[in-house]
């Protein structure tokens, strides 16, 4: 997947899981203030985004400072490359 | 101590027949059916009877997601009745977080159709990876009133009963004795259930289903009438607002009746069976607690659900109380059996006729049981303002309910 891709990927989950508007959905947009996530929604968050990319995220440490939407785009970047 | 007298302000419905009190009851006095034919039955297999009476046109979107995740289809239920409710009582918002506004709302079970979703997933590799955070909390057993206390912002008691077909009877029930008693000032009260083929099982396994007019499903559910064969399903969700008829008076509120008695009991002698005496126990409990007198009924309205055995019991319970000096009827007939729904979407439609001043006759009674004969039984609309009420409300596992109402007169 091309780094675009990822993003795509990335966005369309989550708008479907949290029906998020993507006009909304930009890099530097808080996922708590700004697109109204909550911590059960972070839950569900790493679920979406193990089924979309096939990896297991759950135990990382990392995942618990992601504050922004570029925060997940980075994060799962990182993942996809470690693991192709 | 005194009581406090207890009112009704408000009612909301969703229902087979409507999503509003005033739809349901033009509907009902109509004489509509909101049965059909659900092919999607036809799937499952031992199971004969393929009529329930379902929900239409509920767009869940119109609830916040943040409320709605935590929300199986009878938790939406629940929401959008007790919505309404709050609505038609012009309750103010300012009351719902006092800790005097309560929710008493049950269910039969927790979502079956959300736990059928969760076990197909978790069955294919036994992984629980794949669970979502709702999933919790559209399974468990106070899931309908949770709900609808946060949603709402509601901050009093949360009691969630859980007595299958009396679930809702109940509420209004408990409701009614914490409000008499000065705990809560206003409790939003009912019940919700959703359509799943597991409880047309329930019933067909006992051969209490109807399984004879699949092919006519408007004539499936006919209580009291000779050619009856068994319970409809249906679904939906009641929801009334209680409130001390002072707490009313002081805000102006419109009072739509009031609760004046209440009576619930276990009836020991069998867990599936109805019994004639331990019904009869508890209209009489529910008398008494209101202080009136059997004859000063004036409408009764029945659970008869359209099984052989439980319209029979229920008719000679109601004959050894009031003989044929009481009109009769069910709305199980238009509606199906709403289960734990049917005790407050019945009690908001009767207060609603009550105040038009018709009573609708039981759908389908074309030619009353001989073994239900005894009371009077309504096979055509009545015109009449009754002052006193009786609801009963039966439910497998021997639970007994009963409320009187009595009509508001402003003066």
């Amino acid at each position: 997947m091309t780094e675009q891709e990822v993003i795509e990927l990335i966005d369309s989950s989550l708008a479907e899981e949290f029906e998020l508007e993507r006009a909304e959905m930009t890099p530097e947009a808080n996922i708590y203030e700004d697109l109204g996530l909550d911590s059960l929604d972070t839950v569900d968050m790493v679920i979406v985004l193990e089924g979309a990319f096939k990896f297991k995220i759950r135990e990382e440490e990392s995942v618990r400072a992601i504050r922004t939407l570029g925060d997940i785009h980075q994060f799962v970047l990182t993942k996809v490359a470690e693991n192709s | 101590m005194a009581l406090e007298p207890v009112v009704i302000t408000g009612a909301g419905v969703i229902s087979a027949l409507g999503h509003s009190l005033e739809t349901l009851t033009s509907a009902l006095l109509r004489g509509e059916s909101g049965v059909r034919y659900v092919p999607e039955l036809e799937h499952v297999g031992g199971l004969r009877s393929r009529v329930a009476a379902l929900v239409d046109g509920i767009d869940p979107k119109q609830i916040p997601r943040r409320f709605r995740r935590s929300m199986s289809r009878m938790s939406m239920y629940a929401y959008l009745a007790s919505v309404q409710a709050l609505e038609m009582g012009a309750f103010p918002e300012e009351y719902l977080a006092n800790g005097r506004t309560g929710v008493i709302i049950g269910s039969t079970l927790g979502s079956t159709e959300t736990s059928e979703r969760f076990f197909a997933d978790y069955f294919t590799d036994h992984s629980l990876e794949r669970m979502r955070s709702g999933l919790f909390f559209q399974l468990m057993g106070h899931s309908c009133a949770a709900n609808v206390a946060q949603s709402l912002g509601i901050t009093g008691r949360v009691l969630a009963p859980a007595s299958a077909c009396a679930t809702s009877c109940q509420a209004v029930g408990y409701a009614y004795e914490q409000i008499a008693f000065g705990r809560q000032d206003a409790i939003l009260c009912g019940g919700a259930d959703e359509f799943h083929p597991l409880t047309v099982a329930t019933f067909d396994i006992l051969h209490a289903a109807s399984t004879a007019y699949n092919e006519d499903p408007q004539q499936a559910s006919r209580p009291f009438d000779a050619a009856r064969d068994g319970v409809v399903c249906g679904e939906g969700s009641g929801v009334l607002l209680l409130e001390s008829k002072k707490s009313a008076l002081q805000r102006g509120a419109p009072i739509l009746a009031e609760v004046v008695g209440f009576a619930t009991t276990s009836d020991t002698s069998s867990i599936a069976n109805p019994d004639v005496n331990a019904m009869y126990t508890c209209m009489r409990l529910a008398l008494e607690d209101a202080g009136i007198e059997a004859h000063e009924l004036e409408y009764a309205n029945a659970h008869a659900t359209s099984t052989m055995q439980g319209d029979i019991a229920e008719v000679q319970a109601l004959a050894q109380l009031f003989g044929d000096k009481v009109p009769v009827s069910s709305f199980k007939g238009h509606l199906g059996h709403t289960l734990a729904a049917s005790g407050a979407i019945e009690l908001g439609a009767t207060v609603a006729m009550m105040r038009r001043g018709e009573i609708a006759a039981t759908r389908n009674l074309h030619t009353i049981d001989p073994q239900c004969s005894g009371v009077s039984l309504l096979q055509r609309n009545l015109q009449i303002s009754p002052k006193y009420v009786l609801k009963n409300n039966f439910a497998m596992g021997g639970i007994n309910c009963t409320i009187i109402l009595r009509s508001y007169t402003h003066d």
